[in-house]
């Protein structure tokens, strides 16, 4: 597999807020066995519409067709490829670590290089909460595997369009 | 329109209101459980209600029903296995861009996700085969359910809507007035394309010397004969047909060159190589069509005009793609072209349409293409056939000579063997053209559906039963001889019945056809039959095959015209 074949697209869709409306939108990508990497889907400040912002790997012109169709579901208002563009990505991840109170300094300074934040913290164990763009999220996880990670979720990747117009 | 109603009317009864407001006339349905409310609806209705002998018979004859007339058909059936049995015609609306809209009773809402008695997920189950699809919650929408149901149906790039109807909402009061308002932000439906992509297939279109139309059903669709015909004149190119856009530009037409592809002539299929542009009037470049695709027009400029902007570059990148209705884009375009250099090249492809006929042999028993063409001869092309899938299928494609749109109906993307015979029955009842309706089916489709003799038989519907029986699943069993050694596994239909008997014991008489000496004779007396429908036995040659042939996946080039003697690499492509 080719890695600049296979990166990772950032896709934002604007649709209906109904049900059902997720089912159709991951049909585009699993009638192909396209997997999708991350899904955020949250409301908008109209309650009609929801935002979505998925992230999927795949092969550029399959991913531009897969595009086109969701833009074609009915429920589908907007669907665009923001790879390459001038967006601000961010993402947000929770690390849980086994961390004695002697490891905790080392810890600690780690956090505080990567901007990350203490959310929860025992005898034997700490949460942390960091948010920034994939790399930096990869770069803290690595560097936390010096500490035994118990467990760890990301919420995906949300992206805004830079600037005054909308996404 | 917003009136307020005096009468309390619950949700069935609301539904048909919308039904009739929408123009609907027909409704082909099968009750049960669930949609026990909208059949009591319909018992004081003046709605006219066919009732079939099997779900996907009902979905089918929906899809005949819309295909003849371009109006949207309507197939009403209950929950559970009601709905699952409408599968296979939802998705056969779809493969071709048909308007039905399918109503499906559900269990109450209460009952869902409970794996209630006759609960089936259908929405869920149908996602994949559906231009759009409602499960209806509340009776209060059901208007605009309905009114947006029908409007995504037939507009834009036609297709099925589902609409799930849970027996509580059916029952329940609406109080919500009928009113014209839907709630689709969306979705868009292309008219007119860009003025620029316009004029730049304007341009690319004056520099061709060796022109090709490609029409396909989106021409059908748009009801855009006249301008086809008028661009094809005006530009001295020649036009070739996908399956399912056969008719919109008549086939007796000089410059027509009927169909091209795997099954196609080989004119159409020799010019496809030999263009130096080409020109997709709603078209999708099928696989069917292009064989091996980098081998397709390859050294031709493209234009691709669909209604659907999904279509673009989805098979192959266009030089120019137009996006709208096929109708209005060329009438934006006509006034922009003129005759093309292309003298020559129309002489050319004349000399082959004269080198290499479509023909079949003469000798031995009787032949599908025999009946075919006798059929085409004696209804003067005047017939609207509904053709199953497999042999006869193409073969009706070749010899039936198709001058008129929606004359011809074929499952064309899906190839739903079981459709021919329903969809007759759909288009029997939207039939005003004073045309006969002809069922041609081999053995095979035939007998999957068959049930729906019954239907035929009581609503006395002038349909000509064509059973092309060979005793083969034919298709198969020529890939079977042509690619595998003429292994020939599970084709042979040993256990047909009598189909003569058959007919009878339904009240249809029937007509055994055997000798090809008899086939006027015998086709003309089905023709003159007019008490309702007639079925005709045809015995066919067991092991005839379809020729010209493209293997699938193969480039154009490696066109077979006969059976060769020995045995050919397996097909690439698919199917």
């Amino acid at each position: 597999m080719n890695p600049i074949q296979e990166r990772a697209h950032s896709i934002s869709l604007m649709v209906a807020n109904r049900p059902g409306v997720l089912v159709r939108i991951s049909l585009v990508f699993s009638r192909r066995g396209y997997n999708i990497d991350s899904l955020v889907v949250s409301p908008t400040l109209d309650p009609n519409f929801s935002r979505m912002n998925i992230v999927a790997r795949g092969n550029p012109t399959i991913l531009e067709q897969i595009i086109k169709q969701l833009e074609k579901l009915v429920d589908v208002v907007q669907a665009k490829d923001h790879t390459n563009m001038n967006v601000v990505e961010k993402e947000l991840a929770l690390i849980k670590v086994k961390c004695s109170p002697e490891q905790r300094t080392e810890m600690l300074q780690l956090c505080d290089h990567f901007k990350a934040v203490t959310v929860d913290m025992t005898e034997t164990s700490m949460i942390i909460q960091i948010t920034g763009n994939t790399d930096k999220i990869d770069a803290m996880k690595s560097l936390s595997q010096k500490f035994e990670i118990i467990e760890y979720i990301r919420t995906g990747k949300v992206i805004m369009l830079r600037g005054e117009d909308k996404t | 329109m917003n009136e307020t109603k005096t009468k309390k009317l619950n949700g069935a009864e609301v539904t048909l209101e919308c039904l009739k407001r929408e123009g609907v006339e027909i409704i082909f349905g099968y009750p049960g459980g669930s949609a026990i409310p909208l059949f009591d609806a319909l018992y004081d209705s003046n709605m006219k209600v066919v009732l079939s002998r099997h779900e996907q018979g009902a979905t089918h004859m929906a899809d005949g029903y819309a295909r003849q007339t371009g109006k949207v058909g309507v197939a009403l059936v209950t929950s559970g296995p009601g709905a699952t049995n409408t599968f296979t015609g939802i998705y056969t609306a779809l493969m071709d861009s048909i308007p039905i809209v399918v109503l499906t009773a559900q269990t109450t809402t209460p009952n869902l996700g409970k794996d209630a008695f006759q609960e089936c997920d259908t929405s869920g189950m149908t996602f994949a085969a559906v231009k759009h699809s409602y499960l209806v919650k509340k009776s209060n929408d059901l208007p605009r359910v309905l009114k947006e149901a029908f409007h995504v149906a037939r507009t834009g790039r036609p297709g099925p809507v589902l609409i799930d109807l849970p027996k509580d909402v059916l029952a329940g009061v609406c109080t919500a007035s009928f009113s014209d308002e839907m709630d689709l932000p969306g979705y868009k439906i292309p008219t007119y394309a860009d003025t620029s992509a316009v004029e730049q297939t304007a341009e690319l279109l004056k520099t061709s010397k060796k022109p090709l139309l490609l029409v396909g059903h989106g021409a059908m669709i748009s009801n855009a004969s006249r301008q086809v015909k008028e661009l094809a004149e005006k530009l001295n190119a020649p036009v070739t047909s996908t399956l399912l856009g056969l008719g919109v530009f008549p086939a007796d037409h000089e410059l027509s060159l009927g169909m091209l592809g795997m099954h196609g002539t080989v004119y159409a299929n020799k010019a496809v190589l030999d263009c130096d542009l080409i020109f997709s009037i709603g078209s999708r470049f099928d696989d069917r069509i292009t064989g091996k695709l980098d081998e397709f027009c390859k050294n031709a400029k493209i234009i691709h005009l669909d209604i659907d902007p999904a279509e673009q570059g989805k098979v192959l990148q266009p030089d120019v793609f137009l996006c709208g209705d096929v109708k209005l884009v060329l009438e934006q375009l006509l006034p922009m072209v003129t005759r093309l250099d292309s003298s020559d090249w129309v002489k050319t492809v004349q000399t082959w349409k004269k080198r290499y006929p479509l023909t079949y042999p003469k000798q031995g028993g009787l032949r599908m293409q025999h009946v075919i063409h006798t059929l085409c001869e004696l209804t003067k092309g005047k017939a609207i056939l509904n053709v199953d899938v497999g042999q006869h299928q193409m073969w009706a494609a070749q010899f039936f000579r198709a001058n008129y749109p929606r004359q011809l109906h074929n499952s064309g993307g899906a190839g739903t063997m079981g459709f021919g015979f329903p969809s007759s029955i759909g288009a029997s009842f939207g039939n005003t053209t004073g045309w006969p309706v002809c069922c041609i089916a081999g053995d095979g489709g035939f007998q999957m559906t068959l049930s729906e003799l019954a239907t035929a038989a009581i609503h006395k519907l002038p349909i000509k039963i064509f059973v092309l029986d060979n005793k083969y699943l034919g298709m198969v069993r020529q890939w079977q001889d042509m690619f595998y050694d003429k292994r020939y596994s599970s084709v042979d239909l040993v256990g047909n019945p009598d189909f003569v008997k058959l007919a009878e014991a339904y009240g249809i008489p029937g007509l055994r056809l055997k000798r090809s000496a008899d086939a006027e004779r015998i086709i003309q007396k089905a023709l003159d039959y007019n008490d309702g429908p007639i079925l005709i036995h045809c015995e066919c040659e067991k092991e005839d095959n379809v020729f010209p042939m493209i293997p699938a996946g193969a480039p154009i080039t490696s066109m077979i015209t006969e059976t060769p003697k020995t045995k050919l690499e397996k097909p690439t492509g698919s199917t």
